[in-house]
């Protein structure tokens, strides 16, 4: 049993190739996160000007994306693209894909933090004569990050988790390699590898996002 | 007009509608430099609209309003800079509770005012000084009593030596041993010459510290006049019923 499922040669063999997935896999989240929280902001932004104009294309674009698959996003823009003249490559479709997917909930996330902020807070900076934008940023952002971010860090959590969709459009990141691995050696070892890894990375912000939303709960009490 | 009796707040026919509703209908309000303007009326009068009106948190339907000789309904106006001469205190603080209380009061001399952090510090320093609170700088919202928030954003206010202060029910959310402190800050505010409008239920405060009360009713000023006046002979039986009303609580 441990000789298929945990093999110590297999796991020295394939251990670089591993690695290297992990590398992307860290690489990949640190693109992907900061984007899908810059999409999201802008997004959070532009809906604070309650303009009819602004404000129904950005309600069906924040639901288009939350209702389509990011997998087939990723593969409709990994594949499609290329008939419109556009090859990518899968890096690049993943960034978008994920800027457009996880840009929209990260956008509803801010969208919530910044209404429950209270009006009061905005109409004390304006009567100091802070602009609309002064208010946002120093007043109005800094609390709506504070009350939504257990909300933002479980939804960074299912980005860096999205990231395995990498592997299908052959982006290099750690459950590809796993899998690489894996055909190379005729052995499931490398995928139980990749499990564990996953594992002892995000386990210590499921930690720490548990601590933040009993924080959160005793500070509501 | 005489340059001692110069309006530093000048409102002409200043009407408001939200939606259907009629909420101020053609009010005039004249208050010269140094006075302290009293309004009472009964709840949804629109007090707190004509306040907001006034500094423009409220966009008044029509009229004109010139503070301290800025037309605030111009569009040419830049509101920003027209709003740091009018201080507005909120009867529920509105402290940003992410900031210390000296943060809370340098914010605007930094963004608006162009204060370097050292010299913001110091003027806030002093502002927190005059409401007694020098010993609670570092203080955030949380850790200070109802009536100390009440008195940083005093110091919020006076920090960027407004020309006038509005005070919408400064009190109204304080428990009744706190009002004396806001009250007091208020005294020494106006002892230094500070224009003020105030809408409060304090009547003790209004007789013995303004020189004039306004009463409001149904959007429209009713009955003004000194505090004696309108206290005890009030001509209008709205006023005389409203009177009655509160001094029997
Ligand atoms: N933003 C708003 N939208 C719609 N109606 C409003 C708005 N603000 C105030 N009103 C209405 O305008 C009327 C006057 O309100 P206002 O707050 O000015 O009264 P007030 O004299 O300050 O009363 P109170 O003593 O209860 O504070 C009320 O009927 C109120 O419901
Ligand atoms: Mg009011």
């Amino acid at each position: 049993m441990i000789q298929t499922f945990f093999n110590i040669e297999i796991i020295a063999a394939a251990w670089p190739i591993v690695l290297s997935g992990l590398l992307n896999t860290v690489l990949l989240s640190l693109i992907v996160v900061p984007l899908g929280l810059f999409g999201g902001l802008l997004l959070a932004l532009l809906a604070s000007i309650r303009h009819p104009l602004v404000r129904w294309p950005l309600m069906a674009w924040v639901d288009f994306f939350r209702a389509f698959p990011p997998l087939v996003l990723l593969i409709l823009l990994f594949a499609g693209l290329p008939f419109a003249g556009l090859e990518l490559g899968g890096f690049a479709c993943v960034a978008i894909a994920f800027f457009l997917n996880t840009g929209a909930y990260y956008g509803e996330i801010f969208r919530a933090g910044i209404d429950s902020v209270p009006a009061g807070q905005v109409e004390a900076g304006r009567s100091t004569g802070l602009s609309r934008l002064q208010a946002m940023t120093w007043i109005v952002l800094p609390q709506a990050v504070r009350n939504v971010l257990p909300d933002l860090l479980s939804n960074t959590l299912e980005v860096v988790k999205l990231t395995s969709l990498g592997s299908v459009v052959a982006v290099p990141e750690l459950l590809y390699q796993a899998r690489q691995a894996q055909s190379l050696t005729y052995n499931p070892t490398p995928i139980v590898v990749a499990a564990i890894i996953y594992f002892l990375m995000l386990w210590p912000l499921v930690r720490l996002l548990s601590r933040l939303e009993n924080r959160a709960l005793a500070g509501r009490r | 007009m005489a340059p001692d009796t110069q309006a530093i707040v000048d409102a002409r026919a200043i009407h408001k509608h939200f939606g259907a509703l009629h909420v101020l209908k053609g009010v005039d309000l004249k208050v010269a430099e140094r006075e302290l303007v009293f309004v009472i009326g009964p709840s949804g009068s629109g007090k707190s609209t004509l306040l907001r009106c006034l500094n423009r948190l409220e966009e008044p339907s029509s009229g004109s309003i010139l503070v301290d000789g800025i037309d605030m309904l111009d569009a040419r106006t830049d509101i920003n800079h027209a709003r740091q001469r009018i201080g507005m205190v909120f009867q529920s603080f509105n402290l940003y509770p992410h900031m210390t209380a000296l943060g809370n009061v340098t914010l605007a001399l930094r963004k608006v005012a162009g204060k370097s952090r050292a010299e913001a510090d110091r003027l806030g320093q002093a502002a927190l000084e005059r409401v007694g609170l020098a010993d609670r700088a570092g203080h955030t919202p949380g850790q200070l009593s109802g009536g100390q928030q009440q008195r940083v954003a005093i110091a919020r206010s006076i920090a960027l030596e407004p020309r006038v202060m509005l005070f919408d029910e400064p009190t109204s959310a304080l428990d009744p041993e706190l009002v004396g402190s806001v009250l007091e800050v208020m005294r020494s505010l106006r002892e230094s010459g500070m224009t003020m409008i105030v809408v409060s239920h304090e009547m003790g405060f209004a007789r013995n510290a303004a020189d004039r009360v306004v009463f409001m009713d149904d959007g429209l000023i009713v009955e003004q006049g000194p505090p004696a006046a309108i206290f005890e002979s009030p001509t209008h039986e709205r006023t005389r019923a409203f009177i009655g009303q509160i001094q029997r609580h």
